[in-house]
């Protein structure tokens, strides 16, 4: 297991959750696992906006990311889904496609860098916890069992493609589950409950009411299955969660990231949590 | 027979050497439609833009809301028997689109943000202080505030004419 990786922090989360930035620090340090910046990335960039725009230029600047961390000789560590898809795809790309990182090099080169590739790999926090980590460590630090019914979304990115990432069951995944089942909760089954939260694609700023309409289709599943909480491993799914809500009556069920659920289990200070930046409440 | 489309089979193949090599393998089951979440809301039929993109329907195709309703899930690539890569025709698609100049005005703003930040979205005074509470500098060490970083962010676009694409700004 790698005790050492760069720390890939994207957009929302250090920009509009940063307690999911901080708990993410904190609770690799309790685990032993050191996490570096990566000084100088920038956006992923988005898989679903960005990519879709102009893919030449989504991966001229993934590749950019990549080369950063190759510098380092670490792999990086994700805690969004769509950097993870992002950064993951495009290593993916580059591998099977030779004369692409031609193209892209020449494109660094007028920045001073150079993409190798096959030196490091694009790793989502959920699935080095569970695989890296271990369940067994993991319960050896819960300092606070939380024993809640939580319903887990998992999001699009996390596992699917399935032919290229490779993780997990795409439609049937447990690592989620089992990774809040190890701090004490329940977690509860749900219709739909690999469905999209509807932020992805663009949706959310090109069509927020389908969006939306996405959302509370989840939301009410959930709801019915008699969560507390909703767990996520991605700002985006995060931050479409906790905002639509209250544009929904009838509806208020925390959102917290992984991260945030295990800086609780752990025993951290709640201050390091940044749960004010959240729009519903988490009353614990 | 007014209705009747002529197919245009170069604009298919632009798409298929864009990297849809997939897109003829599709026969039509309609296991991506039914799989669509965005489907059940909206009048977005993923079997039918597939449809359209075989027999090269550019002008119904690049111009259409509904190219924009998919939040890329993959749940249709990965139940398609024929192992079509939806996702991706679905994402070289839009780049013709946008090439065209089929760019919502929300969706500029977005890609105006990632390029002169660095990030799809601002950082704001609120979320300054509340990073600086948490004990996490007040800019996150990213391209933010790395003056050197930023400029090389740039020039990336600046060659892949990114700048331009998204109307210059």
């Amino acid at each position: 297991m790698a005790d050492k990786y760069t720390f890939f922090l994207g957009c929302i989360a250090p920009l509009r959750y940063p307690g999911i930035e901080k708990a993410t620090r904190e609770v690799f340090k309790s685990l032993d696992v050191e996490l570096v910046d990566l000084e100088g990335a920038g956006c992923c960039p988005a898989p679903g906006v960005i990519r879709s725009f102009d893919q030449t230029t989504w991966l001229a600047l993934a590749a950019r990311n990549l080369a950063l961390a190759e510098k380092k000789g670490l792999d990086i560590l994700t805690i969004c889904n769509g950097c993870f898809g992002s950064l993951f795809d495009a290593a993916y790309i580059l591998h099977e496609h030779p004369e692409k990182v031609k193209g892209v090099n020449k494109i660094l080169k007028e920045v001073g860098l150079e993409y190798t590739g096959g030196k490091i790999k694009v790793r989502h926090f959920a699935h080095v916890l569970y695989k890296d980590v271990g369940i067994d460590k993991i319960k050896s630090k819960v300092m606070q069992p939380l024993d809640y019914k939580v319903a887990v979304h998992y999001g699009c990115h996390f596992a699917k493609p399935s032919k290229i990432k490779q993780l997990d069951d795409p439609e049937r995944p447990t690592i989620l589950d089992e990774l809040v089942e190890a701090v004490g909760a329940k977690s509860v089954n749900y219709r739909d409950k690999g469905m999209c939260c509807g932020a992805g694609g663009g949706l959310r700023t090109r069509a927020p009411d389908v969006a939306m309409k996405m959302t509370e289709e989840k939301l009410s599943n959930v709801k019915k299955a008699g969560a507390k909480f909703i767990i996520d491993v991605c700002p985006f799914c995060h931050l479409q969660y906790d905002r639509t809500q209250k544009d929904i009556p009838g509806y208020d069920i925390p959102v917290i990231h992984l991260s945030q659920l295990y800086g609780l289990a752990f025993g951290l200070p709640k201050e390091y949590l940044g749960l004010e930046a959240h729009v519903v409440p988490v009353k614990l | 027979m007014a209705n009747v489309k002529e197919p245009n089979p170069e604009f298919a193949d632009q798409v298929i050497k864009a990297g849809g090599k997939s897109l003829n393998l599709c026969y039509q089951c309609g296991t991506c439609t039914a799989s669509c979440p965005s489907g059940r809301q909206t009048a977005f039929r993923t079997r039918k833009l597939i449809r359209k993109a075989q027999l090269g329907l550019k002008e119904d195709i690049l111009p259409s809301d509904d190219l924009w309703m998919c939040t890329t899930c993959y749940t249709c690539v990965e139940r398609c028997p024929r192992m079509v890569d939806i996702t991706d025709i679905i994402i070289i698609l839009r780049n013709f689109a946008v090439k065209e100049g089929y760019m919502a005005d929300s969706h500029k703003k977005t890609a105006s943000n990632m390029m002169n930040t660095g990030h799809t979205i601002p950082l704001t005074d609120d979320y300054r202080n509340m990073r600086k509470k948490l004990g996490l500098s007040e800019q996150p060490p990213t391209v933010l505030g790395n003056p050197k970083a930023l400029e090389d962010w740039k020039k990336i676009m600046k060659i892949t004419g990114f700048d331009k694409l998204i109307g210059g700004k």
